[in-house]
């Protein structure tokens, strides 16, 4: 049984290789287009979220892509695109030591100081 | 080793039980992610073959309106097979392997669009009756354990609303034209009627991958729950339309509070899934004919990325010099 995805696949995961399993293409490597992940802003304001992925030959072709199947209803203003290769990501098979810190320090929450209901405005 | 595969299945399904996604990095049982690569794999193809049936009559459309709507109906579903092969590919799978696998027949896509689009009511029909089940099928996948998945669902369910309710409008124009469009109207309801209701699948009781399916939340309805969801719904619609669906024993059960509805022809399903339907071949050709038929654009896009990159590189350079 295999444990562990060894490869990163997707974008959204990052580190080295780029998404679709780009070595073991049997496949005209020339014909393999890179995946590219989309972030797109909704609204002047608002910051960018993922949207998704898609091939793109490069950033303009992808941009191009990203705005005709991601923002045929006005979803977007704004649209970043990042081949997925380059996006590092934190390891989900080591996120409970990686966020530990965080687990036993709820004073950092306001809701951990007890105050009196007479106290205003705070 | 055993014991760590054992309790990594065990996290596993407490994490699926407790209503967490699964990411794509995330440990999975090799058997989820096969599955899932077949299920989203054959809905992504279903949905690029999907556009030929319409794509036929885009060209004929009656109107410059409907021919506008069924454009953007069609691109929608192109749309709709891209966020399903990346979800797919996100299991470790590549886009070219899933085309290598539609192209070569290995790859199944539902069985509904194996049928003839005959006339422009067809194109109601199946916006009505064909996009009508495939949300039906859709909206609780926007909850499937897969993360990936649900998220391209959510996208997909947000325009499939209108699919629908174009096809209904269309088909309720030619229901209140002349005698001819509702005879028109009619047959095309008594030809979508029945391969609709093969969509939802085989019954429960021959359907044996649901149970493992069920309880990883890849699924979250039984085949027959939602066909009986789907019968119910459209016998109350149609009677807006003033036409009948070709069912004599459709019925009104006061007892379950559902209609009854006769016998779906198995053995019709079966054929078209193995590949004898009126027009498995046609679009097995359609869809390699287009693939083909891109090489060239995709070659030249390749080429002209490459020289575009070059000018840039060559242009800096040069202003790097300049500079000096
Ligand atoms: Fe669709
Ligand atoms: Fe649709």
């Amino acid at each position: 049984m295999r444990l562990y995805l060894q490869k990163n696949h997707y974008g959204d995961y990052g580190d080295g290789h780029a998404g679709g399993l780009e070595q073991d293409a049997h496949q005209d490597p020339q014909k393999q287009w890179p995946l590219w992940e989309v972030f797109m802003r909704s609204k002047q304001g608002l910051d960018h979220k993922h949207a998704g992925s898609l091939h793109a030959v490069d950033a303009t072709m992808a941009l191009e892509n990203a705005r005709d199947v991601y923002t045929r209803r006005k979803e977007g203003v704004s649209i970043w695109v990042v081949e997925s290769k380059h996006i590092h990501a934190s390891d989900p098979n080591a996120a409970a030591e990686f966020f530990e810190p965080a687990n036993d320090k709820i004073y950092r929450h306001p809701s951990f100081y007890d105050l009196p209901d007479s106290l205003k405005h705070m | 080793m055993d014991q760590t595969a054992n309790q990594l299945q065990d996290q596993f399904q407490q994490r699926i039980d407790l209503e967490q996604k699964i990411e794509p990095r995330d440990w999975m049982p090799e058997k989820y992610r096969q599955t899932l690569i077949r299920q989203i794999s054959q809905h992504a193809h279903s949905e690029i073959i999907g556009m030929l049936p319409e794509g036929n009559w885009i060209t004929r459309a009656p109107s410059l309106k409907r021919k506008a709507i069924l454009l953007a109906k069609v691109q929608d579903e192109a749309g709709h097979g891209l966020y399903l092969y990346s979800a797919a590919e996100t299991l470790g799978i590549s886009r070219d392997e899933m085309y290598e696998q539609l192209h070569s027949g290995k790859a199944k896509y539902s069985s509904i669009f194996n049928y003839p689009t005959l006339s422009w009511a067809d194109m109601g029909a199946i916006g009505w009756l064909v996009d009508g089940a495939a949300i039906l099928n859709q909206v609780p996948l926007c909850r499937t354990s897969f993360g990936p998945y649900a998220r391209a669902m959510v996208r997909v369910c947000k325009e499939e609303s209108f699919h629908q309710r174009q096809g209904f409008e269309c088909l309720l124009q030619l229901s209140r034209g002349s005698e001819v469009q509702r005879q028109m109207c009619q047959d095309a309801i008594n030809r979508w009627w029945w391969p609709s209701l093969m969509m939802f699948g085989p019954k429960d009781d021959e359907s044996p991958n649901s149970k493992l399916s069920m309880q990883w939340k890849i699924k979250r309805f039984s085949n027959d729950e939602l066909r009986q969801k789907f019968v119910d719904m459209i016998a109350e619609q149609i009677k807006l339309l003033n036409m009948v669906l070709p069912d004599p024993d459709l019925t009104w059960n006061e007892q379950t509070k559902h209609y009854d509805y006769g016998a779906i022809n198995w053995e019709e399903f079966k054929q078209v899934i193995q590949g004898n339907g009126p027009c498995n071949k046609e679009r097995l050709e359609a869809r390699k004919k287009a693939w083909t038929n891109g090489d060239w654009v995709r070659e030249a896009a390749t080429v002209h990325a490459a020289k575009q990159a070059k000018r840039k590189s060559e242009a800096q350079t040069f202003s790097a010099k300049e500079t000096q």
